[in-house]
């Protein structure tokens, strides 16, 4: 089936601030086994600089990948989740996220176009403070394999 | 930690930054699971992963991307001097039941220095000899 591809160029507003703990920062860390001083020790990362303790580069995820999922899930959009992989991911930084930070994410679909079988879901999902301050943008692409024959 | 981090004017294009090998478990991948909020089963469930047409349960892309990105920051030594980092996921890396599970394996050079003290670094990360990553590069701050 078709995706719909009238999605292209909607808005998907932020929700609730996702605020972030220096301990899911430590657990994030923990999981990649990120044992780099700045993301684990909060004087450290005040030693080099930042206000308090900060993420890893790829932490954004935790915030942008629920965004994706929730339009890739979007039954109107068409869209087989249980055939979905990653296809490309980029983050572009204004700054690293903090502990500390409250976080709105804005997702766009930038794109949606089939080819060699692959349906292809295109997001770039704006990560913002609270208070309006930029602090990296998330590029996604997410490919649903053989869904579109 | 500054006086080891990298300078501009020190780095060339081709200088290598120290790549490593990483052993990833099934447990890696359940425990990047928790700390992701990525549960999609074909990361940590053997029989859906194959249902959907995969050879075995496969790594997080982004558990890759992570393990790549740690080559560069552990280079730079302040994770904050990453500006913009990108990968494409071009195959992925298949972790079998066992004691040893898969293993990755990362290097990265310097690949072009621009404007403003800023480099792109290009990341290579195979696993049993094959790419699993494409594109993978990152621009950072240096001094």
């Amino acid at each position: 089936m078709p995706l719909d591809t009238s999605f292209i160029g909607r808005t998907y507003p932020p929700r609730a601030p996702y605020e972030v703990g220096a301990e899911k920062i430590r657990e994030f860390a923990a999981a990649i086994g990120d044992d780099n001083p700045v993301v684990n020790d909060t004087e450290a990362a005040k030693a080099v600089g930042h206000p308090d303790l900060i993420a890893p580069p790829t932490f954004p995820i935790v915030l942008t990948l629920v965004e994706g999922e929730r339009i890739a899930k979007d039954p109107e959009l068409g869209l087989d989740y249980s055939k979905v992989v990653h296809g490309d991911q980029k983050f572009v930084y204004t700054r690293p996220v903090r502990a500390g930070d409250r976080l709105l994410v804005t997702t766009h679909i930038d794109n949606i176009r089939s080819m060699a079988g692959n349906d292809m879901l295109t997001t770039r999902s704006e990560v913002t403070t609270d208070t309006g301050e930029h602090v990296v943008t998330a590029y996604s692409l997410l490919v649903a394999r053989g869904t579109a024959d | 930690m500054t006086t080891t981090a990298p300078k501009y004017d020190e780095v060339e294009v081709g200088t290598e930054l120290p790549g490593r090998t990483v052993s990833v478990a099934r447990a890696d991948l359940v425990r990047y699971a928790g700390a992701s909020g990525d549960f999609n089963p074909i990361h940590w469930n053997e029989r859906f992963a194959k249902e959907v047409g995969l050879p075995d349960v496969i790594a997080h892309g982004m558990f890759t991307m992570a393990q790549a990105g740690r080559v560069v920051t552990d280079w730079l030594g302040d994770p904050g001097a990453l500006i913009e980092y990108g990968v494409r996921f071009t195959k992925p890396v298949v972790v079998p039941d066992d004691a040893s599970g898969a293993e990755i394996a990362l290097s990265a050079k310097v690949a072009e220095k621009l404007d403003d003290r800023r480099v792109r670094v290009d990341i290579t990360a195979t696993s049993e000899g094959k790419k699993v990553l494409g594109q993978a590069r990152a621009v950072v701050q240096l001094t």
